[in-house]
């Protein structure tokens, strides 16, 4: 057990501060999982909050842990080149596979030049 | 090759936190296969104009994705803590002025992260966009509103 952790000071207050903010982003996300109706409102829902949601809670353990700094930094780095991505092959494999949009859909202009199931 | 090589060398001393001979030497190896292995692969320094505007716009892009990351965020809140929650889906198509291929990529992962949109398919000049609530269904209206605020400092960067 580090005792360090439960000092109160300035730094350990934030870092909590951070990490519970962090959590309340990944929270709304995956709220955002259970209501949103298709496939594409769920990956949003999902990438957003995740990257803001682990990006907080990585600068929370950053104060609380300084010395690990370097590497939650490198974390946060992947994460933000990753997710994205990720996402966005999603989003493109569940369109060419022609996953079913909510009714709410206004246009989709993909299915319109590609000719792929609208 | 070189961009490649150099920012896996600065990941894998950053890891390791040392500059010891022989973590020095692994990491060069390393890097330097992995380099040669995806030579035609992008990297961040890719197609990177090193020129003074470019290294000034760099911070600016990057200060002005977190604002909008934490934008996207709460209006994402306010839309799944909304009952009535209020969707106007579509996907709807805009144009990058942007030519360089991580100019492009790194457009389309910053539009992905921003509020209420995703990028479906990018294709040569058009981005196919994903958009919770649609404002504009017009490719100008839409490309001003979903492109313009990132291509401003993705322009001066890489091209």
């Amino acid at each position: 057990m580090d005792a360090s952790l439960y000092a109160v000071t300035p730094l350990n207050l934030l870092g909590a501060l951070l990490l519970v903010l962090g959590a309340a982003f990944l929270l709304l996300g995956g709220l955002g999982l259970v209501r949103m109706p298709d496939v594409f409102n769920r990956i949003q829902a999902g990438t957003k909050a995740t990257t803001l949601g682990t990006l907080l809670s990585l600068a929370g353990m950053g104060c609380l842990r300084p010395d690990w700094g370097l590497k939650l930094l490198l974390i946060g780095l992947f994460i933000l080149f990753t997710n994205p991505l990720s996402s966005q092959v999603l989003a493109r494999a569940a369109h060419r596979v022609g996953l079913k949009k909510s009714p709410l859909t206004q246009v989709d202009r993909l299915a319109e030049d590609t000719g792929e199931a609208p | 090759m070189l961009p490649l090589f150099s920012i896996l060398l600065i990941l894998w001393l950053m890891l390791n936190a040392s500059l010891a001979p022989d973590v020095l030497i692994l990491g060069l190896v390393t890097a330097l296969v992995i380099a040669g292995l995806f030579r035609g692969s992008l990297s961040p320094l890719t197609e990177f104009k090193a020129t003074p505007a470019a290294l000034r716009a760099a911070p600016l892009y990057l200060l002005y994705f977190l604002k909008e990351l934490v934008r996207s965020n709460l209006r994402l809140a306010n839309v799944v803590l909304s009952p009535s929650l209020p969707l106007n889906p579509g996907i709807v198509k805009v144009r990058t002025r942007l030519t360089s291929r991580m100019g492009r990529l790194l457009l389309a992962s910053s539009i992905t992260l921003t509020p209420g949109t995703l990028t479906v398919a990018l294709q040569g000049e058009w981005l196919y966009v994903h958009w919770v609530r649609v404002d504009h269904d017009d490719i100008d209206g839409a490309t001003a509103s979903i492109v313009a605020g990132f291509e401003r400092y993705l322009e001066v960067m890489y091209g």
